[in-house]
This record gives C-alpha cells, structure tokens and sequence, in this order.
C-alpha cells in the first residue's frame, strides 16, 4: 500500500525530531541566523514601520494584479524579451524544454530559485537530454545528493562541513582532503565556472517584478545569479504571478526588508535589475530573454478573500527559522516544496487540501511565524482557516465530527460536564492504581507515551468553590 | 464598596488544576476584589474551534457569553482561554445574534497578569515565595494578547524570589491542545528542548501564565523525573508572608 502525505510526514518527523544530532546542527545554524536578525532588525530605524510599509506595498500589487502584471509585460516586450504566462507547471515546463529544445541548448545554468522546484523544471529538462547545473552554493550541494531543498533560503542548512566534504570526494574527487570551508567552495567554484562557460542557457528566478520600470530583480550573496543571467546566450526568467510590484522605489524599502529577515544582512551582495535581451551597443547580457509567469494555483488563492495575503510572501524564510516545528522536523519532513509555516499555509492551496491538511495541524499555533513575517501575513491564523475549510469540505478523521459534537452537547449542560469531568477523573485514578497508564485501558495513553500522567484531584475547583459557599 | 470579578476557571483548570483557581481567588481577594464564579460555566470551546470543528464550538461561546454578560469584569487565570474569546470569538461568532454581546465581553475579559497590572493598577501584591524560578512566556499571553513584562513585573515584587531568565523562554512548549496528541512525537522534542532550557538555568521552579503549557510542561519533566516543579503564577502570588496574618499590605 502506497503510503499518504500524511502518514509519511507523521513518519518522518518523528525519526527526525528524535534525531538529536540533526537538532544540534539546526539550532547550531539557526543560532547564528537568530543573532545576524537581531542585529538587522536593530539597524533599521523603526523595524514596525517597514514592514507596514512592505504589507501595504504587496497588499497594493495583489489586489491589482491584473494590470501590474500587463504594465510589467509590456516593458519587456518592448524591449524585446518574451513572456509567457503558464497556468500550470506543465505548461511552464513544457515551454523553457521547447525553447531549449529550438534553440539546441545542451547544458543549462540555474541560479536559485524556489519555483522551478515548485514546477520540477530540471527533471523535465533532464528528461529532454540537457543537463542541469544548480549554480548556488547549497543548491549544488542537495542537487549532488539528489534531495531537495531543505530550506527555501539556505538550502543545505542540515549539513556541517564534514558532511559536505564527504560528499565533495565521493562526487566530485577524490582527492579532497579537508574541511575547510573555503577550501571546499574553491572546488564548487572550479566545477561550476566551467559550466557556465558550457552553457547556452542560464535559468534564474526573481524576488521582484517592478511593474512600472519592467524589470525582474535579484538578490543573490554569490555572485552565481549575474553568471547565469548575463554569460549564457538565452535568459530565461521562471517566476510566480505574485511576485510583482507596483513601482521601482518600492524596492527602497523590500530589498533591505528581504535581505535582514532572510539572513541578517543589511542588503544582499548582489541586487540586480534586468529588463530585457542585450540592447544595441551593449557590450555584454543575453540574445534572448524570457520571462514565464507562473500561475500554478496562485488566482485560485487570489479569489480567497480570506487568505488572499498569503501572496504577499516574499520568500524569505524567517517563519521557517523561527518555528519550532520546523526547528524539531527539519525541512525534508514536510514532503513538500515549501515547509514551515508558509509551506502549511500554501500548500494546501497549491496540492490540494485534503492531501496536504495534515500540515495545517502540525502546529502548536504558538504564532512565532506570524510575529516575524516581514509582510505581516497572519499565518498562524490562516492554519486555523485551513482546518476549519479541512473539516467542512475534506474528509475529517472518521469519528472526530461526532465527538465534538457530543463534547459540544456536554458543554451545555454545567451538570453533564461536572459529572463527566468527574467520572474521568475517578477512572483514571482507578487505572492508574491498577499500573495501567499507558496501556489499551488507558484512554490518555497517546498523552502519557510521552509524559508522566496528568494530576487527578479528588476534587474540582468548583466542588471546592461550592463547598466554600455553601453557607452563602 | 468592593467591586466584584467573575471568575472565568477553565475547564481543564477546573478538572485537572483547581488549586490555580483556589489561587487565584486568594491574590483578587488579597488586592481587595469581591470574587464571583458563576457556575453555569464550563469550556470556552477551544479544543473545538482549534482543531477545526467552529461549528461545533459555536454553541460553547454562545453559552459562555450568556453566562458572563452581566459580569462587570471577567479574569482568568489562563491567557490561551482570554484568546479564544477576545481574539476568537469576533470571527466565530461573526455571524451570531449573540456578537455584540460577545464583542463587548471581550473587551472586558482579562488574563490574571494583564488584569492586576493594567486594571488595577496593582504590582505588589503582597507575595513571599523564596525560591529560584524561571519563567516561560506562553505563546497566547505574549503574542495574541501582547503580554511581554506584565507577570514578570509581578514576579519582580515577589520577596525572596529569584528571577532567572532562561534561554529561548519566547519558544513554544509543544503544547498546543490537540496537537500535542495529533503529533505526539513532535510536541514532546519540543517540550523535551523546553525542558532542557529550563533545566539550565538551575531553577527550582519553572512558571507561567498559562496552565496548559504547566501541565505539559510537567508531563515532561516528570517522564524525565526532574526535581524542577511547575507552578502557576497564581500559585506563586498567592504564597503569603509568613509574618501574621494582617500583616499583608492590603489595597482598599
């Protein structure tokens, strides 16, 4: 039998939230990431402020998508690039492997980007017979391993050095015999130079679509997301609808936003702005240049009023580093492009609810993820929306509904519930002065696996109280 | 005259931890409030609406909010249990005939550490507890109803009380009602690091404003069978000097 989503992230995150050794590495990176915000956050002047600013801003773009999206395409064309708009990652993938096939391109160069993992592009390339090079430090690492990103910012985040080291000899020579870091991103840095000489084609994503200058923007902290966009002769720029925004100056405030909640910094090595092929008497950039905007579900979540913000996502995976699921899971655990807070949320919307509600449940609803969110999205709200839509148009647990309703009826009734309270109360103590905690007759078995039993008073707070009162 | 609180004990509480309510009680009457439990009521309808079924939570805050409309202010010991009614209620009885009730009840609902410091004015209230303890910063109480230093400003004043800050004490216990049952395995890694952070600081006792996260959290120390005991606020502001009674400062 073919195992659910769910039993296998049930599965999953138990093996990984046991797995101590895997935890120290994740606090270890998370504590200096935890620091390097801190600090960030401290450097801009009212932190409130800004990202007021941001969630105006986006909320701004995704409520006229439609003519942010048309003024963005329209200063492209006229510059003469390409865009094409994919409703499904089908069609996004089936037009970068024509246009690859068309133009005989052999060897592709991708710089990091979130949604052509969404859209598993580089599988369907491969298929074609090109060959994928992720030019990102940690993408290159979990593209060696062949795994997927375990973070959407910091993608081999569960690794320390020695583990990379390893993998480096046994992939990429044998001859490697340190751990160094810099000695070992020399030798990331030979491989991948020679690749993006080899390559016809560079694949990039964007952080931003400036609407009224018509052009992507990219922020990357190696250097790899100006190879792969000006060296190849063909640019193609994989990207999601929600990502545009209405005016140049907004990246004033969105660029060092994106840069202190991703990863501390003030703003990010390398920010770029393309708008288009090489222009006549340019010296360098590509002959073509493609930009595929992909839906993929994105206007059905458009048309939830309710959740509709969770476009506003700029992908900068603080709710990931401060949500103390994904601290214990890790981010393989969730099976999905997207983990942590903004994946539970997403998820459900991209892949459909009932395979993926189990996620909106992985949640101690501690809201952490909502307090960091640099565009104020209410996530840990909208995993209680996804619950309630879970049990009114999914397929809620067999038997849930009727229980609540009779804890509902119960709750009505004062007598009922003292009296039920009571008669837990008295059981349990009898099943515990039996030795059976923890066993079949243990209806609290799945609580004291993990815990010492609850205390059991003989009496309740309102025997006590009445008690207390009688002569009142 | 004495103005009178409506006690809102919530139903776990009431079951599993009545001596927080015992508590409770005491550190109002002490601050020279006239207690009031209108015993009509029983759960806010969390577990409910958390885990998906509003429907079903519904008519609980409808009961709740006919049980304490006529109340002039309403405390609770548990800051889980204050969000669910004033964060929750809006959305989940949006379409009620009973929401303006709600919503004015609401604004007159009170976790215990928000009500002493912000309502009545009271940080002192006359509490000798001499021990080291800990304190964790339940996720409802600091995120959902923005309470960051009002118990440690009660906690301040406690004689003899050793204050140790404990690393991460804004980081979720694993608690989170049905989720501690749902993912088993996941909420105990979480109280496990919990535990840890509290073990380091050699704190005798760990507290908090809300009791579920205690009783979490003493589930998990007790597996690991732990000396550090668990101990609500309430519990600790109701420790009274051990000089003779009447010797206890008392606000009019």
């Amino acid at each position: 039998m073919t195992q659910t989503a769910a039993q296998r992230f049930l599965q999953d995150a138990a093996v990984k939230s046991a797995d101590l050794m895997h935890r120290d590495v994740i606090l270890f990176n998370l504590k200096s990431y935890d620091a390097a915000h801190f600090r960030g956050r401290a450097r801009i002047k009212d932190w409130e402020a800004a990202r007021q600013k941001c969630q105006e801003i986006k909320r701004e773009a995704i409520n006229h998508l439609d003519r942010y999206l048309l003024q963005f395409e329209e200063k492209v064309v006229a510059r003469g690039g390409h865009v094409f708009w994919a409703s499904t990652s089908e069609e996004a993938c089936a037009y970068v492997k024509n246009l690859a096939t068309r133009l005989n391109v052999r060897t592709v160069v991708k710089s990091k980007s979130m949604v052509t993992e969404e859209i598993h592009l580089s599988p369907a390339l491969e298929k074609a017979g090109i060959k994928v090079w992720e030019t990102d430090l940690g993408e290159f690492i979990v593209q060696l391993r062949e795994e997927a990103p375990y973070h959407i910012v910091t993608p081999a985040m569960h690794l320390n050095r020695g583990q990379i080291a390893k993998l480096f000899r046994e992939k990429l020579d044998p001859k490697i015999d340190s751990d160094d870091p810099a000695y070992l991103m020399a030798v990331a840095r030979r491989v991948l130079r020679e690749a993006f000489f080899a390559a016809e084609m560079g694949i990039s994503g964007a952080n931003f679509l400036v609407a009224d200058a018509g052009v992507i923007a990219i922020s990357t902290n190696e250097g790899n997301g100006r190879l792969c966009t000006s060296v190849p002769r063909i640019h193609v720029v994989v990207t999601g609808i929600e990502k545009v925004i209405p005016r140049l100056e907004d990246l004033a405030v969105l660029w060092p936003v994106l840069a202190t909640s991703g990863t501390g910094q003030g703003i990010t090595t390398y920010s770029t702005l393309i708008g288009g092929p090489r222009q006549p008497g340019e010296a360098d950039g590509p002959e073509e240049f493609h930009v595929v905007l992909v839906d993929n579900g994105r206007s059905q979540l458009l048309a939830d009023a309710e959740q509709r913000e969770v476009l506003h996502c700029i992908r900068c995976g603080a709710c990931l580093n401060t949500c103390p699921v994904y601290r214990h899971v890790g981010g393989h655990a969730y099976g999905t492009t997207y983990p942590g807070p903004i994946g539970s949320v997403l998820t459900p919307h991209l892949n459909g609810l009932n395979e993926f509600k189990h996620l909106s449940y992985a949640s101690s609803l501690c809201g952490a993820c909502t307090s960091v969110c640099p565009v104020k999205i209410d996530l840990h709200h909208h995993l209680l929306q996804n619950r309630r839509n879970a049990t009114t148009t999914g397929t809620a647990p067999p038997g849930e509904r009727r229980m609540f309703r009779a804890w509902s009826h119960a709750m009505l009734h004062p007598r009922i519930y003292a009296l039920g309270g009571w008669l837990m109360r008295k059981s349990l103590r009898i099943v515990y002065g039996l030795g059976l905690a923890g066993s079949i007759l243990d209806p609290m078995r799945k609580w004291n696996r993990y815990r010492a039993p609850v205390p059991l008073p003989s009496e309740s707070f309102r025997a006590r109280w009445r008690k207390d009162h009688a002569a009142d | 005259m004495k103005r009178t609180v409506s006690l809102f004990i919530p139903c776990f509480v009431d079951q599993l931890l009545p001596e927080v309510g015992v508590d409770t009680v005491k550190v109002l009457r002490r601050i020279g409030y006239e207690v009031d439990y209108p015993e009509d009521q029983t759960c806010c309808g969390q577990p409910a609406f958390n885990t998906g079924y509003w429907d079903e939570a519904r008519p609980c805050a409808e009961h709740f909010v006919q049980v304490f409309k006529q109340a002039d202010v309403v405390v609770c010991p548990s800051g889980s249990c204050v969000t669910m009614v004033r964060n929750f209620y809006p959305d989940l009885l949006a379409q009620s005939t009973l929401l303006g009730e709600a919503l004015a009840l609401a604004s007159r609902t009170f976790e215990l550490s928000e009500f002493l410091v912000k309502v009545a004015g009271v940080t002192q209230v006359g509490a000798t507890f001499p021990h080291a303890v800990t304190y964790h910063a339940s996720c409802h109480g600091l995120r959902e109803l923005k309470l960051r230093d009002e118990p440690l400003q009660l906690l301040r004043q406690v004689k003899g009380l050793k204050l140790i800050e404990m690393a991460r004490s804004e980081e979720c216990c694993g608690f989170g009602g049905t989720f501690a049952i749902k993912f088993g395995d996941i909420s105990a890694a979480m109280g496990t690091s919990k535990a840890e952070s509290v073990a380091a600081t050699g704190a005798e006792f760990v507290t908090a404003i809300d009791p579920s996260c205690l009783l979490h959290l003493q589930g998990i120390l007790g597996k690991r069978q732990s000396s550090i005991r668990t101990i609500h606020l309430a519990s600790i502001l109701a420790q009274e000097n051990r000089a003779p009674a009447g010797r206890v400062e008392e606000r009019p």
